[in-house]
């Protein structure tokens, strides 16, 4: 770069052209990529407004919107639907690991009732094998693969969302993709999450997944009972989580992990109802929270009962 | 305005002129920054499965390259301090190179964040206002405010200079001496607030320590430095700007101390790791020693800390007022550094997760294809500026009668 003072001729409007025309036709092959996902653009889903600021009307649309965007992806009838929190509603669980047996029947339960994606690692509820003689999950094994279960000396450890009462993933998050809702679910607007991935960090729970890919949703084996704040089919890189299948609970059923547990390890219901199977647990077994210490006050209990 | 539009017309003008040098260092840069475009393109449209993160360890090279490069631009501070503030002649000759470092570096840092997005068509929704923007309570809302912040304030007060000296007028110092007091502690608190990403998250015991932020200022004092020591004599080399041994010398005498300081604020973390061996000390154990037969960041930490180590050696005795030494050094400290607070830092915090399981993480060719893209995007953005304000600087460039 010697020549400093520049003189820019008419010669140079030709080199300079190329170069533009060069410049432009490399982005342009850069991009090419972009070209199969192109389709799937639509201009209303990309300027649809956060959960809390759409009207009724504006979520009708979102709502249709999204069952045809179901149907077209999978072939497959899917009701989306809004569901609201019930007034003075606060849920809680509680899991005897007394009983638990670690049959994993929970989390494929789970797995199948919220269209989660079939891809390695999706799973909301993880179960550790844990040693007797402490609550140490370093020593957790996470792939145990025995013939039958349980195995003596082990107990085993279910972990999904806590639902914390101070969630460290909601305070994380840059756009307020995810919230408490009245009822104690934290739920993600998954028309609204940029996918930074920072709640996934925040959580000491390792209860949040990211869709690095597009869901692989097997065709027949989706449920087609939707809600928008859970278990609607997910789009591609957006962050999710258990929300204690609030598309059910909201309207008094049990969660699915619950209902497909065989020992019965499971309890859960309103803390604010006295007559509830959570209060009566809360009340009359020595319940612990897991790590206490991270202070996030979790609505997920643990209590050991043979 | 029109002088302006005119300046910004010749600038860009002035941007494709140059030896056969200039021609094949740009054509090469770019080459490589459509390439990572060319990944990037890829990775949206197959998702982040294109890179090695899992739900395991959920952030890696992009995330790491950031940090790393936020105080690389923090560091431009170290040479506007003397510069202005103890008005050091060799440095305020300089200095505005220094400023122009800080805004290609932090476009660097912001392109790292955007590609590491899973949904990056959704950026609008951080925009204030128009999206919904989670500040005060979200750290990553206090990062982006900061990056973008330090990016405005440095392009606002090398662009005013350099355009006055294009007009051949005074700079009126009302309209950037405040700023570059307010970019002194600005430069410190993008990276302060970069530590506090991961210091605030408190189920992260390998983040979760005070030393962080001071670890980050130490090291971004030794590597950014080192990068402006080198970054300068090739300025000198290819160009008929003059930087005095002198400004060089000056930088080293920073790096030594930042050097020092790094090194023993890594030893006190260690300490606090190893010597109480508290269940927490397992993803340190992870990165210094492998941790159930997962070891693959072993052999990097090892060689970091040993490049930092000679780096310091070097730059504390007296052959690094030799130019041959002070590059070795810098080069070993950029080097070093770049790994250790990199993923070195990132990684073993996702290691073993928060529930005990032990998963590694590689990038893969096409995350890798971004990362070299962003870097070259960054050099050919900062060459495309100095290419305007040497001339500017030197007097060649001028506003047209």
């Amino acid at each position: 770069m010697s020549n400093d003072l520049v003189q820019i001729g008419r010669r140079s409007f030709l080199k300079r052209a190329s170069v533009a025309v060069a410049g432009v036709t490399g982005v342009m092959a850069s991009l090419s990529p972009l070209k199969e996902v192109v389709g799937d653009i639509d201009i209303e889903a990309w300027l649809q407004q956060h959960y809390h600021e759409l009207s009724p009307e504006q979520m009708k649309d979102v709502l249709a919107r999204l069952e045809a965007d179901a149907k077209r992806t999978y072939g497959v009838d899917v009701k989306v639907q809004d569901i609201k929190p019930r007034p003075d509603t606060k849920f809680a669980y509680a899991l005897n690991l007394g009983v638990c047996v670690g049959c994993r029947k929970c989390a494929y339960a789970c797995e199948k009732e919220n269209n989660v994606s079939r891809s390695p690692g999706m799973q909301y509820i993880r179960v550790l094998e844990m040693d007797k003689g402490g609550v140490n999950l370093e020593t957790a094994n996470h792939q145990y693969d025995p013939e039958t279960v349980p195995k003596p000396d082990k107990y085993y450890m279910p972990v999904q969302c806590h639902q914390c009462d101070n969630p460290s993933c909601v305070k994380a998050c840059p756009v307020n993709a995810t919230w408490k809702e009245p009822d104690g679910i934290v739920v993600v607007d998954y028309n609204w999450c940029i996918g930074c991935r920072y709640c996934e960090a925040a959580c000491p729970y390792w209860a949040r997944r990211f869709n690095f890919e597009k869901p692989i949703l097997p065709k027949e084996e989706i449920n087609t009972n939707t809600a928008y704040l859970s278990n609607r089919p997910r789009p591609q890189g957006v962050m999710e989580k258990c929300t204690f299948c609030l598309h059910r609970t909201r309207e008094g059923r049990y969660p699915a992990c619950l209902e497909v547990c065989p020992t019965g390890a499971r309890v859960f219901g309103n803390l604010y109802d006295p007559k509830s199977e959570i209060r009566y647990v809360l009340e009359n077994k020595r319940v612990f929270v897991l790590k206490e210490e991270v202070g996030t006050v979790p609505n997920f209990f643990y209590f050991f009962e043979a | 305005m029109k002088d302006y539009l005119a300046f910004l017309r010749r600038s860009f003008a002035l941007s494709f002129v140059g030896d056969w040098r200039y021609y094949a260092w740009m054509t090469l840069l770019t080459v490589i920054a459509l390439i990572g475009l060319n990944a990037w393109a890829v990775q949206m449209a197959q998702g982040l499965g294109t890179t090695g993160m899992t739900n395991q360890v959920s952030w890696g090279a992009y995330i790491a390259n950031f940090t790393y490069f936020v105080g690389i631009a923090a560091a431009a501070v170290m040479l506007v301090i003397p510069a202005y503030l103890y008005k050091t002649e060799p440095l305020k000759k300089v200095v505005i190179f220094g400023e122009l470092l800080a805004v290609a570096v932090i476009v660097v840092c912001l392109a790292f964040v955007t590609v590491d997005l899973g949904r990056p068509d959704r950026f609008w929704h951080m925009i204030p206002l128009i999206g919904k923007f989670n500040w005060p309570i979200s750290m990553l809302s206090w990062d982006v405010v900061a990056l973008s912040g330090y990016l405005l304030l440095n392009m606002h007060i090398a662009g005013y200079l350099i355009y006055k000296q294009y007009l051949d007028e005074a700079p009126n110092p009302k309209f950037y001496k405040p700023f570059v007091f307010i970019s002194i502690v600005w430069a410190i608190s993008i990276h302060t607030v970069t530590a506090f990403l991961y210091v605030g998250l408190g189920g992260r015991s390998f983040w979760h320590s005070a030393i962080v932020a001071p670890r980050f200022l130490a090291s971004a004092f030794a590597a950014g430095p080192s990068l402006i020591i080198l970054t300068f004599q090739v300025i000198r080399h290819f160009t008929r700007m003059k930087v005095e041994d002198e400004a060089l010398f000056l930088l080293r005498r920073i790096v030594v101390v930042a050097m020092v300081i790094n090194l023993f604020l890594l030893m006190s973390e260690l300490f606090a790791e190893f010597y109480p061996h508290t269940f927490h000390v397992a993803s340190a154990e992870y990165l210094w020693f492998g941790l159930h037969g997962a070891d693959k960041l072993v052999p990097w930490i090892w060689i970091a800390v040993t490049l930092n180590v000679i780096a310091t050696a070097i730059f504390l005795s007296a052959r690094s007022h030799r130019l041959v030494w002070l590059n070795a050094a810098c080069v070993l400290a950029i080097v070093g550094i770049w790994v250790e607070k990199g993923m070195g830092l990132i990684v073993p915090g996702f290691v073993p997760t928060p529930l005990g399981e032990v998963v590694e993480y590689g990038p893969t060719f096409n995350e890798s294809l971004v990362c070299l893209g962003i870097l070259a995007l960054g050099a050919l953005l900062y060459t495309i500026m100095i290419r305007v304000a040497i001339p500017v600087v030197l007097g060649g460039l001028r506003r047209e009668a």
